[in-house]
């Protein structure tokens, strides 16, 4: 088992004709979460799409645990899965099928649904608490519930590496614990996790932060170590504050009284 | 909730009722097809009496087979080719206003008629079966070359929106070009006319041979995709990193949207609506994945296209009023209907 699930050498990405992301030369851990955190337009979710291979790019992304340097596209797709943030359409397919379709990857092109394929299925529906309304459509549920089906779609690809961008949209907090129980798991079976999240607080729970300003990586380090929460406040311009509660670490927003 | 069943009856996971209802609207429409079919055989200038003098009078037999028959089966065909594309485009640009013109094929098709007409100039000759084939000959030449215009202006198929762009500029610049080509013979406007309104009355054996071969090349080549299809309906990303090949994907998609639009474009004229409507009359019946849905709304196509000619045909005989324009003014309805039912829906929410 390697240690490294993703490496990324001298990748830059530019969108339209504005580059985005700088040089970047980053690993990701195995079997670990990794948070990728940074100021709005820092390149986060552009990191996340470079990793996934999903938007044009200069540079090397390689898998150390697939062994060709050059795996195809379905091989690829059954290691790495993928959520965006804020995906529309599809409104018309039952959360069911939706979720199907995360086990396309595992599927010969015309052959239906295999046994194992509907365990999958059911499993990730369960996971995320969304098998009960598996038969209604999208478009029939709120934006949390949405969020939990698209999740579930996620997880039927039953990938190593988890991909997840801004994945508590719309989470209310006793789900975004749920969501959080989910991360575990699949930390559990030796998953690779790796996000990107506003929530500093929920960050912190992730094992690794990677800090990233104007397109470049400025830190990367544990969430636990002192020097990444200096660095995480300086990136934020000091105005929030890592804490200590009861032996988890907190961010607060810092106001500076003037006058 | 009820506990779950290890070894559920029903294997797909989705509910029974929602299987049962989409195998019922496929034999409903099946059914009534059938059932617009003999009427369509019944139904026509020489009145029913054809139909019962078939069995000894070769006159009526003929009326039958040659005119009546291919007609009503044409016009199926080319509603259910509509449907198809409608289905496909909407896919394609994972929006529900997509129609099967957006590509600039009707312009195309038009300016290919416009320009046959004038270089042959309009005479009696225009009545036989070699002009005929001339003029669907150069509506589907037309059809194809416009999206092949459209996807040079795109430079590809890398974006959908720039896609649709290239796609309403090459309708608008050649429907220019045709307007141009009538301002200069004005003798062909009247023909232009009946194909622009779009009508059944020139589909012959040869049309149900051709619109037959395509709708089957367009049937196995959408169920290959209707997977990917369905992916897509997720965002392009999320298709993506399921390992599809967009690029391929989209080619393939055209290409059939091409063919089928082509095809149907070519043998009645500019039919508006039925691509529109069919996927959209199947989706609020049914939910359903990609395969369903192109095929339910081809199946859907044809019943439209087929009962609005027999209305249109009803309705003024023994005239006939072009089905197209029918079609463009029922179909305007529906979807005003479907606009407002939705607006008082999410009111109501």
């Amino acid at each position: 088992m390697t240690h490294t699930a993703a490496i990324l050498e001298n990748v830059n990405v530019s969108l339209g004709n504005r580059p985005v992301l700088h040089g970047i030369n980053i690993e990701f851990k195995s079997a670990k979460w990794t948070n990728i955190i940074g100021p709005n337009g820092a390149g986060k979710s552009t990191l996340l799409g470079a990793l996934a291979g999903l938007i044009p790019m200069t540079g090397k992304v390689m898998y150390p645990a697939l062994l060709q340097s050059q795996p195809n596209s379905k091989e690829k797709a059954r290691h790495l899965a993928w959520l965006g943030q804020n995906q529309l359409g599809a409104d018309d397919l039952s959360v069911y099928d939706i979720v199907m379709l995360g086990r396309i990857p595992h599927q010969g092109w015309l052959s239906s649904p295999s046994a194992e394929d509907q365990l999958a299925v059911e499993q990730s529906l369960k996971r995320t608490h969304a098998w009960e309304w598996r038969t209604r459509s999208l478009k029939e549920l709120s934006g949390g519930e949405r969020q939990r089906a698209l999740l579930a779609r996620a997880l039927a690809v039953n990938a190593d590496i988890l991909l997840m961008d801004e994945p508590l949209t719309s989470l209310d907090p006793p789900h975004q614990v749920d969501w959080l129980e989910v991360v575990k798991s699949l930390l559990a079976e030796q998953k690779t996790v790796i996000t990107v999240l506003h929530e500093l607080t929920i960050s912190l729970l992730a094992d690794e932060i990677v800090l990233l300003k104007c397109g470049q990586i400025e830190h990367q380090g544990s969430s636990s170590n002192p020097v990444t929460h200096r660095a995480i406040e300086q990136v934020f311009e000091n105005k929030v504050q890592i804490l200590k509660l009861n032996d988890r670490w907190i961010s607060v927003p810092k106001i500076t009284a003037e006058n | 909730m009820t506990p779950l069943h290890p070894f559920n009856a029903n294997a797909s996971g989705s509910s029974q009722s929602a299987d049962k209802r989409k195998h019922a609207l496929v034999v409903a429409v099946i059914l009534l097809s059938f059932f617009s079919i003999v009427l369509g055989i019944a139904i026509g200038s020489t009145g029913l009496e054809s139909l019962m003098q078939a069995v000894n009078d070769p006159v009526a037999l003929k009326i039958i087979l040659d005119i009546r028959l291919p007609r009503t089966l044409g016009a199926w065909l080319a509603g259910a080719l509509l449907g198809l594309a409608g289905a496909l485009a909407q896919g394609l640009f994972r929006n529900p206003l997509a129609d099967p013109y957006l590509l600039g094929s009707a312009s195309g098709a038009s300016l290919g008629v416009a320009l046959v007409l004038m270089f042959y100039g309009y005479s009696t000759e225009a009545s036989s079966w070699a002009f005929k084939l001339g003029l669907s000959g150069a509506a589907f030449l037309g059809a194809l070359a416009s999206v092949g215009l459209t996807l040079i202006l795109s430079r590809g198929v890398q974006h959908t929106f720039r896609l649709l762009l290239a796609g309403i500029i090459v309708g608008v610049v050649l429907g220019a070009l045709t307007s141009l080509t009538t301002l200069f013979d004005p003798s062909i406007i009247q023909s232009m006319q009946s194909f622009l309104l779009g009508t059944t009355s020139f589909i012959n054996w040869g049309s149900v041979r051709i619109m037959l071969v395509a709708l089957m090349i367009c049937l196995t080549l959408t169920w290959t995709l209707s997977k990917a299809l369905d992916a897509l309906s997720l965002g392009e990303s999320t298709a993506s990193s399921l390992g599809i090949n967009l690029s391929t994907l989209r080619i393939a998609l055209i290409a059939a949207l091409a063919l089928a639009t082509g095809v149907a474009v070519a043998e009645t004229g500019l039919i508006a609506f039925v691509g529109l409507a069919a996927p959209h009359l199947v989706r609020s019946l049914v939910k359903v994945t990609h395969n369903w849905l192109v095929l339910l709304s081809s199946l859907m196509g044809g019943l439209l296209l087929l009962s609005a000619d027999l209305v249109a045909r009803i309705l003024t005989a023994p005239g006939e009023l072009p089905v197209g324009l029918f079609t463009a003014v029922i179909g305007g309805i529906y979807l005003l209907r479907l606009m407002h039912g939705q607006n008082t829906r999410h009111e109501g929410k």
